[in-house]
């Protein structure tokens, strides 16, 4: 991963955009089977990220990565923001070590695995690792950006059918199935922000 | 105002201080207020409740101000509602001096019930590991 400060200012106000974009879509996933505020918590995520845009991009990854979680932890709130937060911040944490595509799928699944415990869920429940997985799936298999933003996707989707097990959605219990999970939808989205800025600027 | 510590830094901080941590601040308040009754002033106590623009919800940075109001050298115990609060909760005590957060346990008790025992516990000069057993008890 070779981001200068340019790809990240850039990346930064693409995922903004796109929460922005889809703030009342997120925030009526969330009506449907949570308290309603995904949309909203986000959005102030990704503002306050935004707000320091110049800074973050002007630091190495590692550091840029790590702020951001941090940024968003302290600014997301709700269930999403610690999840966020913890993906954002080890994946800062463990590129510090390495840089080639090997050591950031093996950083991405580290990342993942910090996600999981942080939320204490798995594949299957009906959150936003049921997007994580499989994007890391295609991440190993050097899957070109089109193809990760594409299975991103349909992954959120395939949350529909599923009933949640964590989170306030696990209360509805078989009334949970038939939705989107408001979580995956957000990764999913940004998975697709990013994976879109890639295919553009670099061709792999 | 959606976060307040419910005393003022007392010379009785040698007790466990006591935590609420609620998605509403009315709800984290009303906990405090019981807690308080039972206790009165023996016990630091602080409450967050509420996003940061004052809608329902939990943020880090109220819980880390909770913490630090409710500080105690004998520890925190706190106490939360629901995923959010307790995820967040856990990213504040993480952001913690790693020497303080290993003095404050997020405790798997019912907020309201769990707040009142292990103020009572507390109040007794307890130590973190027997206010929170106590509090857990009380656990489904």
């Amino acid at each position: 991963m070779h981001l200068d400060a340019t790809d990240l200012a850039a990346l930064i106000g693409l995922c903004r955009a796109e929460i922005d974009r889809h703030g009342e879509h997120l925030s009526a996933l969330d009506s449907a089977i949570g308290d309603g505020d995904h949309g909203a918590n986000m959005r102030r995520g990704l503002e306050a990220v935004f707000a320091e845009r110049d800074a973050i991009a002007a630091l190495p990854l590692p550091a840029a990565l790590e702020r951001i979680g941090l940024v968003l932890v302290m600014n997301i709130g709700g269930a999403a923001g610690p999840l966020y937060g913890t993906l954002l911040m080890e994946l800062g944490r463990g590129l510090g070590i390495a840089d080639t595509p090997e050591a950031f799928a093996a950083t991405l699944e580290h990342a993942i695995a910090a996600v999981a415990r942080r939320g204490r869920s798995g594949p299957g429940d009906k959150t936003l690792l049921d997007v994580l997985y499989p994007v890391q799936a295609e991440v190993v298999r050097r899957s070109a950006p089109g193809r990760i933003a594409a299975c991103a996707r349909s992954a959120a989707h395939s949350t529909e059918a599923m009933q949640a097990r964590r989170g306030r959605a696990s209360f509805l219990g078989p009334r949970s199935i038939g939705h989107e999970d408001p979580g995956a939808s957000s990764c999913a989205l940004l998975t697709a922000a990013i994976c879109g800025y890639f295919e553009e600027h670099r061709p792999s | 105002m959606n976060a307040r510590a419910a005393q003022p830094a007392s010379p009785s901080s040698a007790n466990v201080g006591i935590v609420i941590v609620s998605h509403s601040p009315l709800v984290a308040k009303g906990a405090a207020d019981m807690v308080r009754q039972m206790v009165g002033d023996c016990v630091p106590l602080a409450w967050t409740g509420g996003n940061a623009e004052g809608g329902l919800g939990t943020h880090v940075a109220g819980i880390a101000a909770a913490i630090e109001a409710a500080w105690s050298e004998a520890g925190v115990a706190v106490f939360v509602d629901l995923g959010g609060a307790e995820t967040n909760s856990e990213m504040a005590v993480e952001r913690l001096d790693p020497a303080r957060a290993a003095r404050v346990a997020i405790c798997n008790a019912p907020l309201v019930e769990g707040a009142v025992v292990a103020a009572a516990e507390a109040s007794g000069g307890s130590s973190l590991a027997k206010v929170v057993a106590t509090a857990e008890e009380l656990a489904p």
